[in-house]
């Protein structure tokens, strides 16, 4: 096995958020992600789930040092990228991208398809001339599954779906080897999602590139990834190869996810017991001491309100943030 | 038979030619010239554009010649004086041509002025935001508690009376606004996803600026340039009206206004004709920039 082409240790986004209250409020940090770390292997797709509000997307740009991280290290290819400034992040953004959830606004609408798929060559080959750049364009397009000849379309006039390709194609056209997808299909009807699902897993056989995919929709990232991440208020809750998190989760908040998937067969979905969780996600701003599941926790007891559990090794490549795991 | 033939030139054809796309532009485009009152208007402003131009053909007088013979003389064919002639018997035709030219071109090159500092300066406030903005734009704040008058009057004392400093006193004055609607809408753009798709890409913080903020919020800034720039022929008229514009001979809409004002009674066809082409040219503006803001933003209708 290769090393890892991306480690993120024990990173942290807080943003300051101002409270009213006193003579002038506060400042409180919200701590969208807190103390995350994974690592990502060349040609692996890491699946990121969790609720609204948990921190997936701040945890997406902050990898790509789109949100600047408040603490931790982001290792990309053996260098610490956190804190780099913009010119000396330039030269690796040739090499992580990122596809975004509304398709159509994650597009310039004064431009080109031609235009805006063109935009990361032209930024990274100055020189490349005009025809070559066309040329590349028209090849990725493409292989996103449109035809060559809408180059001078504007994004207006396509539908959802086909946003979503050019999305893709601008950022495969640079051939990265990460793309951060943050919830590329949520916007999407199911039979497009499928598509777009499947172009991806197609390029990343083709190009090898790894994939950070985040998403609230587990079915989506069960077909997709090869591992997933559980997220919960900005924490890891589980880490475990798919197969082994949706046969056997160990941590409660992942069974009740796992429990909520609705099956496509009526007779076993009347029987399945569903996990429903009380309550709702308590706020970031004052998240519960100890561990920040326990609230809407069925198995908490009075050790979770004062210990913070740490990610324990649960065997085969599971990691649970528990401490009831082992019962 | 003939349908296979069909379908089989269609996709020849469609291997060969690349689609043409229609841009926000053309389409805004199409829906501008749909509309009637903003195309007649941009005719008759063509016109008087056209007239102001071909000023010294369009008539045998030149506008400065002094006619002793023929002082205040209401409106003559025989003699070619169109319009009449003023209280120092020049040809009053030629001279509200003449005075289209110097209050046309103060719209325009003012407008221009403040378009220029207005969208740069505004989009860059907006765009990177925090302390920056927060500086940039108090001293817009700044600018405007200025007033206007006593700013132009102190210009003209320091520097005589000069059509340059016109434009740039109306200049000075007029971005401010534009600055104020370029930073809004910044704002607005700022937060699109495009943007930070570009920043994903590593483009520049000024190429974003310059290739995809100022293309998005171009539309509200070209409504408001068609509409300031009768505001600032308007303004100059003002101040020519109060005898800080123009020098004589050379005259603007402003200064024939005002002299007519004074012999209106006896000479009404002094005040009439130079205050309806500025009335005329006023309206059509206004109805371009009316014609230009529905067919930018068609859901504000």
């Amino acid at each position: 096995m290769t090393g890892p082409i991306l480690s993120v240790r024990d990173l942290r986004v807080h943003f300051p958020v101002h409270v009213r209250g006193g003579l002038f409020g506060r400042r409180v940090p919200l701590k969208a992600v807190d103390g995350v770390s994974f690592d990502l292997t060349p040609g692996e797709t890491l699946g990121i789930v969790g609720e609204s509000g948990c921190g997936k997307s701040t945890l997406g740009r902050a990898v790509l040092q789109l949100i600047e991280p408040t603490a931790g290290d982001v290792i990309w290819l053996g260098q610490g990228i956190a804190g780099l400034n913009a010119r000396a992040m330039r030269p690796r953004r040739r090499e992580m991208q990122i596809i975004f959830q509304d398709p159509l606004a994650s597009l310039d609408p004064r431009m080109t398809v031609g235009q805006v798929v063109g935009e990361p060559l032209r930024t990274f080959n100055p020189g490349m001339p005009r025809e070559e750049l066309r040329g590349r364009v028209k090849d990725m397009l493409a292989k996103v599954g449109l035809s060559p000849q809408m180059i001078n379309r504007y994004p207006h006039e396509f539908s959802g779906g086909q946003c979503q390709r050019i999305g893709v194609a601008r950022a495969m056209v640079l051939h990265p080897k990460l793309i951060v997808c943050d919830e590329p299909v949520s916007a999407l009807d199911v039979s497009i999602q499928g598509q777009i699902i499947n172009l991806l897993m197609e390029l990343q056989a083709e190009f090898g590139m790894s994939l950070i995919f985040i998403s609230h929709n587990l079915a989506v990232v069960r077909h997709i990834s090869h591992r997933i991440m559980v997220l919960y208020l900005g924490r890891v809750m589980e880490i475990a190869d798919r197969d082994t998190l949706y046969r056997a989760p160990r941590h409660p908040y992942s069974k009740a996810l796992i429990s909520a998937v609705p099956i496509p067969d009526p007779d076993l979905e009347r029987a399945k017991q569903r996990i429903v969780l009380a309550g709702d996600l308590p706020s970031p701003l004052a998240p519960p001491s100890g561990c920040v599941f326990r609230t809407r926790c069925p198995l908490a007891v009075e050790r979770c309100a004062v210990e913070t559990p740490e990610l324990e090794d649960a065997g085969a490549g599971q990691q649970v943030a528990c401490h009831r795991w082992r019962e | 038979m003939m349908m296979v033939h069909l379908t089989r030139d269609s996709d020849a054809l469609a291997g060969l030619v690349e689609v043409k796309g229609r841009s926000l532009w053309q389409d805004a485009l199409t829906r501008l010239l749909r509309n009637r009152a903003a195309v007649a208007s941009m005719v008759v402003l063509g016109i008087i554009a056209a007239m102001a131009i071909l000023a010294p053909w369009l008539s045998p007088h030149p506008y400065d010649e002094i006619y002793w013979d023929r002082i205040q003389m209401p409106p003559d064919f025989a003699n070619a004086h169109w319009f009449g002639t003023d209280g120092n018997g020049r040809d009053l035709f030629v001279r509200t041509l003449y005075g289209a030219r110097v209050s046309l071109m103060v719209g325009i090159l003012a407008t221009g002025v403040s378009l220029i500092i207005g969208v740069s300066y505004g989009a860059t406030a907006g765009f990177f935001g925090g302390r920056i903005d927060n500086v940039m734009m108090r001293f817009v704040d700044i600018m405007y508690s200025l007033p206007f008058m006593f700013f132009v009057i102190l210009l003209m004392v320091i520097f005589g009376r000069n059509i340059w400093l016109i434009f740039i006193a109306l200049g000075a004055v007029e971005w401010l606004t534009m600055a104020r609607i370029v930073r809004g809408q910044t704002l607005s753009v700022k937060r699109r996803e495009f943007i930070e798709a570009a920043h994903a890409a590593g483009v520049g913080n000024f190429t974003i600026i310059f290739r995809h903020i100022i293309p998005n919020v171009l539309g509200p800034v070209i409504v408001y340039m068609t509409l300031t720039i009768p505001q600032v022929i308007l303004t100059e008229s003002f101040l020519s009206f109060l005898g800080l514009g123009v020098q004589e001979p050379l005259t603007s809409w402003g200064v024939l206004i005002s002299e007519g004002a004074r012999v209106m009674e006896g000479a009404a066809w002094m005040l009439i004709f130079p205050a309806g082409s500025l009335a005329v040219t006023l309206f059509c503006f206004n109805f371009v920039g009316d014609g230009l803001r529905d067919a930018l933003d068609p859901k504000d209708r």
